[in-house]
């Protein structure tokens, strides 16, 4: 489904972010990124996205060379993925309601289909009391809610977490990471991008290590190793 | 297509409705700029109001010989208005009507009349008053033509070097006047696009990550560009509404108190005119603007 190809990335002459990397990634499995902040794990989750292009080598999203995409193909692999951020990427002039509405309305989805599943959605993930708020009302833990009722409106078939616990407490933490496995189970891929040691113990899932750019290990049920 | 326009169309009222503050200030700013535009137009038609006052005084006078007859002087007339295509108006002056103005003009005066008297027959020569758009080289195109061997047996005399001095300095006068009305007119709309310009430009830049965002999830470059094109054409329009209140009741105020100062020159009938003008202009400095430097301003944020 994902296929990175000998991918390297360099910013400046001077400044390799990615070295040669290579891996693929099937449907339905959940992936975890690891690796200390700088290695290059948010580089991989753009480059996936079609945000930068490789300096040498390819990424393909189902059979689609990234790097070669025009803005269309983006545009389609973008609303094929789900993204949950460190820093939620909310829409702050939107309300909660209109936030996850914003994803249908992309898709050119029908007002009913809209008005349908996204009270729906809102009521899965706990926010149904705050249509009508502002991101900014809302928790830090209810803001990366809303974020994953965003990622997951459109049932796209990847989610890409980039740090989704970074700026969460504990608790909120294993709210998280609990309905990202929740989301694995119904069969979609889910990628993990962390430096959170406990969660990727705790997981037991697919690690992928990355330091200083190089993929230096890829285990089937890794576990926090740096 | 339809539900996606209807979409935008309400994002942008949204939009336009939540954002307050930017949306008072860009306005405010597109009034400002098309009330200058409006003026500019109202100066330039003031002043070329005032440039064709002073042409009209301008002319070359073709004086005929004395005995010449009317159609001799008439044919001249047609003749010359083939061969010269920049007169304005030629007009016959006959014997009789030179004296008659003459006497007009020196009614109150004595001497002038006791003169006239002593002298007991008609001095007056027929004449063409000729008016072209000022350009001396008309004038004195006019002139040579009239002094050529094909109407030296019926023309006396034309004034045109007597007169070229002022002619040239109207001339010089109203072409720097024009020049500078251009210059104005070019300044202002450079001002112009840049004020309005960096106006849109804070309000998208406040707007920068959620376009960013909108980007990554997959929203088309005119999903993401639509509202902010129709929230400057929203803008334009409501500063369009304004200025031309404004623009219509200044001028009938100002229209006496302009024609105290410039006689003959009606402020609120120029207005009425050339409304569609008027129109045009309030229309391309605030929608059109507004929606030009909207698109501008966000097309930097849908690269990636």
């Amino acid at each position: 489904m994902i296929s990175f190809n000998k991918v390297t990335k360099i910013y400046q002459e001077d400044t390799t972010v990615l070295q040669d990397i290579s891996f693929e990634i099937e449907q339905g499995e959940f992936v975890s990124f690891v690796g200390k902040s700088g290695a290059g794990k948010t580089t991989l989750l753009r480059l996936l996205l079609g945000m930068e292009k490789p300096t040498s080598g390819e990424v393909y999203f189902q059979g689609i060379n990234i790097g070669n995409a025009d803005s269309s193909q983006i545009q389609t692999i973008r609303r094929k993925i789900g993204g949950i951020y460190q820093d939620y990427k909310l829409l702050p002039t939107k309300t909660v309601y209109e936030n996850v509405a914003y994803i249908l309305a992309v898709e050119g989805k029908e007002n009913e289909e809209i008005e349908e599943e996204v009270p729906k959605v809102l009521e899965i993930i706990g926010l149904k009391d705050k249509v009508n708020n502002f991101p900014n009302e809302l928790s830090g833990g209810e803001q990366q809610r809303l974020a994953i009722a965003r990622a997951l409106v459109n049932h796209p078939e990847v989610i890409v977490a980039d740090e989704p616990t970074g700026n969460l407490d504990p608790y909120n933490t294993y709210e998280v990471i609990s309905l990202l496995e929740k989301i694995n189970r119904t069969g979609r891929t889910v990628i993990l991008s962390t430096h959170d040691r406990e969660v990727i113990n705790k997981l037991g899932k697919r690690v992928i290590t990355i330091e200083n750019g190089k993929m230096i290990r890829d285990e089937a049920k890794g576990r926090f190793i740096i | 297509m339809l539900t996606n326009f209807f979409r935008v169309f309400n994002f942008a009222l949204t939009d336009f409705n939540r954002n307050k503050g930017v949306t008072i200030a860009t306005i405010f700013v597109l009034v400002v700029i098309i009330m200058l535009a409006t003026w500019l137009f109202i100066f330039q038609g003031l002043t070329g109001f005032l440039i064709s006052q002073v042409q009209d005084k301008i002319d070359v006078t073709a004086y005929f010989k004395e005995g010449t007859f009317e159609e001799d002087i008439l044919k001249v007339k047609s003749e010359i208005l083939v061969m010269s295509p920049n007169i304005k108006e030629v007009e016959y002056v006959s014997q009789d009507k030179a004296l008659e103005i003459f006497a007009e003009n020196h009614q109150d005066s004595e001497v002038i009349s006791k003169a006239l008297e002593e002298v007991g027959s008609n001095p007056f020569l027929p004449s063409l008053n000729i008016t072209t758009s000022g350009d001396p080289a008309e004038y004195e195109e006019i002139a040579n033509i009239l002094q050529t061997d094909q109407y030296a047996d019926l023309v006396d005399n034309v004034d045109f070097y007597e007169k070229k001095d002022t002619i040239e300095k109207v001339y010089a006068i109203t072409k720097n006047i024009n020049i500078g009305g251009l210059i104005l007119t070019a300044i202002l709309v450079i001002i112009s696009v840049l004020v309005v310009f960096n106006t849109t430009k804070l309000a998208v830049d406040s707007s920068k990550d959620e376009i960013g965002t909108m980007k990554l999830v997959g929203a088309s470059n005119w999903f993401i560009r639509g509202p902010f094109i129709i929230q400057g054409a929203i803008y334009g329009i409501i500063a369009f509404v304004i200025s031309m209140a404004l623009s219509a009741a200044s001028a009938y105020a100002l229209s006496s108190k302009i024609a105290f100062i410039l006689p003959g020159f009606s402020l609120a009938e120029f207005f009425t005119s050339n409304i569609w003008i008027f129109i045009l202009i309030q229309l391309a400095f605030g929608a059109g603007l507004g929606m030009l430097t909207s698109y501008v301003a966000v097309r930097k944020y849908l690269k990636n």
